[in-house]
């Protein structure tokens, strides 16, 4: 044997080894079982196989729009009074397709300069008909406000999912849609309850109720004075618990616009019981918070406080005496409503709320079905393709053979390596990389055969068949290889399963029927006599 | 080429190793593009019906990926009976549901399918929890159904009710964990996801944690194996995707091979493809089975199948160009499609074998996408024979017939077809 041919013998057990490290890693036990567990250690399966849950859900970043656009229109409506600048209507014509636009009308002309000066620097002010004001968020600050929207979006749903014990859970944005967020749990198949956990906003304020509980909206407008709800209130919904009464229906409520305090304010939230005994969410303040609160309750002894989650009121209370940095929230509350209430409040409030646009559960008797049938396929077509090359090819489709198979121990090895996940289809990719992989070889066998039949020796049969073949499979691996990386960029979770392992399969078999295969003929050949038949 | 050539004694040894060997096709003449009007016709046929069902008859039938909607799997620990499960979904408020018998006979797992207009993404699960409602028949107001229960649920009721007095110590989680999944485990791998009762637990876990689950659990007659549920919005988006990317991966198809050949073959090749792709979903509508996002993957999978083999026939012609300069341009293909023919039939029929295996043992999960696999490598390996070789020869004969010079293979300087003296007839 020479020595060029020993080297690469040397390199293929290298690289058998380095991928075979890659689907096993070290195992810690050499028994059947130890292999198994590290091999389910580096190669993880798709929700398909193992059962779990797929989400995609929507950040509804108009949400996070609205609020810093509603605090623009306080903040310019309190400067331009302090400023003494004159205006007849401020307003945000449409808070729902546009809600980054706020139009100011009757500005008088002299005045236009005072008020280009008011508006902050993320908004354009464009002038219109009638001394009239389109004041707009600058295109950048609104694109980078929504993007800001999605991630702390993620952040908060992976506090949340975190704190729910789910193992090796997925939740990354979903760059085919927009604003959209792809949430994977795997071993979660009843995902109704972490589906509320993640979909609560969480929006905690502390406000001051200054009428209520009303039976409608129209009721709580009545009792205002001229009918006229004044500019520093709003009127809310409350939850049938706030009342206390569990069959009280609809009831509203009139607080006041501004907070005594919000979410950001909170430190921890715990269970607690209020002095019924009954569950409650108990919460504690931060520093600045708790300063805020005492300052506030003090001014405000005898008024009644609303806890309002998620713009519903959920309890209301007299205060007694001032409160520095302690409260609980009451409710007809069960213990469970209480710890996901608490968990929710502690991960934050979402910037905004979340719609779910699909949704994927796989039980895992299915997965576990699904995998019987996916190796039991590819068993039984990788089988197939075995025995067929060697009656066909006889000792060069042994050659073959030991090709295919490093082909997969190379493509199952990159799997581990890049952490990629096995789904249902990728089994199948696995076995059309052994049906496709198995061209390159019959490709050149072929030609081998042809250049024999030409009346060409043995080494220069192999040497001519593996030049022609060469830019061949080339071309045929590039071509696969575009349409299934172009699966992998569409894609999402089986479809990229399968796309993945056909990309690396088919890299791998460039390698594997070209190189390994021809190092072991020219091995066979150099141990034949000059003119010794080659067995194909 | 020419076996019965004299040879030298080593070269006889060599050519008896062949004849040895099995080989199929060896030495084939076969006149392909004699036969281009048959094969033509063959095409149009297929292509026209398929064109025709999309058109008049089925559609495009579109599945829960691009249409929207719901559908959930379930399977009961009885023979089910559609009809009564269509009357109890009815009841619960769902008219249009459509119930149906799913998979082999003997695994009792019916479909049950909601349209895109009660799948709202206001409540996107709403569907799905309703006919689970439905069909808890024996539901027990308060209690959980621990047949459609996950692990996790099953861990929190236990820390709950703690039924082994472990306490809140550092190993009351692990070891509840763990008889959560035994329990799952039991019930899925077990009884393939439907306990008869919770009783049967009692083989796998202490006695104490029946006795608490009996307490917070009920079964129901069924398991719900898979849920799909796509809004209108994602449905949209998929259907946009699945086109786009297989326009993307026909244009790459197209510039890689006008890059690597010349512009004709990348045509020749996509046209090719095209036709594939178009008696492959013409084949789901004539039979109205249903378009996945899978049975996409499996279509442009084929797109880059397909192309290889006509790779391999063209590759060939360019290679006989230079060799054959004098022959005619059709005879040059001819004899290409024959030098090939073996392995493009050997490896057809490797590839159509384990794409078998996946059809007859791959489970329903994969059917459609195995399906579309098993007739896009039937008419991809017929089409570069049949349709991308004959498109090559009618457009140079279309040129000739112009008074041009051919377009067959790349120019090199110096050589090849483009100088006067040496172009290839046609």
């Amino acid at each position: 044997m020479n020595k060029n041919l020993t080297w690469k013998l040397v390199v293929i057990v290298a690289i058998l080894l380095v991928f075979l490290a890659g689907i096993f890693g070290v195992p810690k036990e050499w028994t059947g079982k130890g292999l198994l567990a590290s091999i389910t250690d580096r190669i993880h399966l798709g929700l398909d196989l193992r059962g779990g849950t797929h989400l995609i859900l929507q950040v509804q970043v108009n949400d996070a729009v609205n609020v810093d656009s509603d605090n623009v229109v306080e903040r310019l409506k309190e400067d331009l009074r302090k400023h003494k600048v004159n205006y007849a209507d401020i307003s945000k014509p449409d808070p729902v397709n546009h809600p980054e636009t706020i139009v100011v009308k009757g500005v008088p002309p002299d005045q236009s300069s005072d008020f280009k000066n008011l508006i902050p620097s993320d908004y354009d002010a464009a002038s219109g008909a009638e001394n009239s004001w389109t004041v707009s968020m600058k295109a950048q600050s609104l694109a980078d406000l929504k993007n800001r929207a999605v991630a702390q979006a993620i952040e908060t749903i992976r506090n949340r999912i975190d704190q729910l014990g789910v193992s090796e859970p997925v939740i990354q944005e979903h760059g085919l849609g927009q604003y959209q967020i792809l949430v994977q749990l795997p071993g979660v198949d009843d995902p109704a309850r972490v589906k509320d956990i993640m979909q609560s906003t969480a929006m905690l304020a502390i406000k001051q109720v200054l009428g209520g509980p009303y039976s409608s909206q129209a009721q709580a407008m009545q009792d205002q004075p001229n009918g006229l709800l004044p500019p520093d209130s709003i009127i809310l919904p409350g939850t049938a618990r706030a009342s206390g009464d569990q069959n009280a229906g609809e009831t509203w409520y009139v607080v006041s616009r501004s907070s005594a305090i919000t979410g950001r304010d909170l430190r921890d939230a715990q269970p607690s019981q209020d002095q019924n005994g009954q569950p409650a969410v108990g919460f504690s303040l931060t520093g600045d918070g708790g300063r805020k609160f005492f300052a506030f309750t003090s001014e405000h002894v005898k008024d009644r406080l609303g806890v309002i989650l998620d713009n519903k009121v959920q309890s209301v209370a007299t205060i007694d005496e001032p409160i520095h940095d302690q409260g609980i929230i009451k409710g007809r509350f069960t213990l469970q409503e209480v710890q996901d209430q608490c968990m929710v409040l502690r991960s934050g409030a979402l910037p905004a709320s979340i719609k779910y646009l699909e949704e994927r559960t796989v039980g895992p008797s299915l997965g576990a079905d699904s995998i019987r049938s996916g190796v039991r396929a590819a068993m039984v077509g990788m089988l197939a393709v075995l025995i067929f090359m060697l009656i066909y090819y006889r000792w060069a489709g042994v050659n073959a053979d030991i090709a295919l198979i490093l082909n997969l121990v190379i493509l199952l090895g990159f799997m581990g390596y890049f952490g990629a996940v096995l789904t249902l289809p990728g089994i199948a990719g696995v076995i059309l990389t052994v049906g496709m992989g198995v061209d390159s070889n019959v490709l050149i066998f072929e030609r081998i055969r042809e250049e024999l039949r030409n009346g060409k020796t043995p080494p220069s049969a192999v040497e001519q068949g593996f030049g022609h073949a060469w830019i061949t499979i080339v071309d045929t691996h590039v071509t696969t290889i575009v349409s299934a990386a172009i699966l992998f960029i569409f894609g999402t979770g089986p479809v990229k399963g399968f796309a993945t392992t056909l990309v690396f399969g088919l890299a791998a078999n460039l390698f594997t029927a070209v190189f390994v295969s021809r190092v072991i003929f020219d091995w066979i050949l150099s141990r034949k006599q000059r003119g010794e038949a080659l067995s194909i | 080429m020419h076996p019965e050539r004299p040879t030298t004694s080593d070269q006889r040894l060599i050519f008896e190793g062949i004849v040895r060997s099995v080989e199929f096709f060896r030495d084939t003449n076969i006149d392909f593009l004699g036969k281009k009007w048959y094969f033509l016709t063959f095409s149009l046929i297929f292509s026209v019906a398929g064109v025709l069902s999309m058109a008049f008859w089925h559609g495009i039938p579109l599945g829960v990926d691009f249409r929207g909607g719901t559908l959930v799997y379930v399977k009961y620990a009885h023979t089910p009976d559609p009809s009564a499960i269509h009357n109890e979904i009815e009841r619960a408020g769902l008219k249009n549901a459509r119930v149906q018998r799913y998979g082999p006979a003997t695994s009792n797992e019916v479909l049950i399918a909601l349209d895109i207009q009660e799948t709202s993404e206001q409540d996107l699960s709403k569907g799905k929890d309703q006919i689970k409602q439905a069909l808890e028949s024996n539901a027990v107001p308060g209690r959980q159904d621990l047949n459609n229960s996950s692990s996790l649920t099953i861990l929190n009721h236990l820390l709950e009710k703690d039924p082994l007095h472990l306490g809140t110590g550092a190993d009351a989680n692990p070891r509840y964990t763990a008889v959560a999944q035994a329990i799952v485990n039991y019930r899925d791998k077990v009884k393939s996801g439907v306990l008869g009762s919770i009783d049967e637990l009692k083989t796998v876990v202490d006695p104490a944690v029946v006795v608490s689950l009996q307490d917070s659990f009920f079964v129901s007659d069924f398991g719900i194996r898979n849920v799909e549920i796509v809004g209108p919005q994602v449905g949209q988006q998929l259907r946009k995707q699945a086109v786009l990317a297989t326009l993307y991966s026909l244009g790459g198809m197209l510039i890689y091979l006008g890059f690597r050949f010349e512009w004709i073959y990348g045509v020749a090749a996509v046209l090719t493809v095209f036709h594939d792709t178009l008696i492959t979903v013409g084949a789901f509508s004539l039979l109205n089975w249903e378009i996945s996002l899978t049975v996409i993957a499996a279509i442009l999978t084929l797109i880059g199948y397909s192309n290889n083999d006509t790779i391999v026939v063209f590759d060939r012609i360019r290679e006989n160009i230079k060799l054959l300069r004098r022959d005619k341009l059709s005879d040059i293909v001819n004899k290409s499609i024959n030098q090939t023919l073996s392995r493009t039939i050997l490896t057809a029929g490797l590839t159509f074998l384990t794409v078998l295996a996946l059809f007859l043992f791959g489970g329903e999960v994969l059917h459609g996408f195995s399906f579309a696999l098993v007739i896009g490598i039937l008419i991809g390996t017929y089409s570069s024979i049949a349709i991308a070789a004959p498109i090559l020869v009618a457009y140079q004969e279309w040129r000739a017939g112009r008074g041009k010079t051919p377009i067959a293979m790349p120019v090199r300087p110096g050589s090849g077809p483009t100088q006067p003296k040496e172009k290839v007839k046609v």
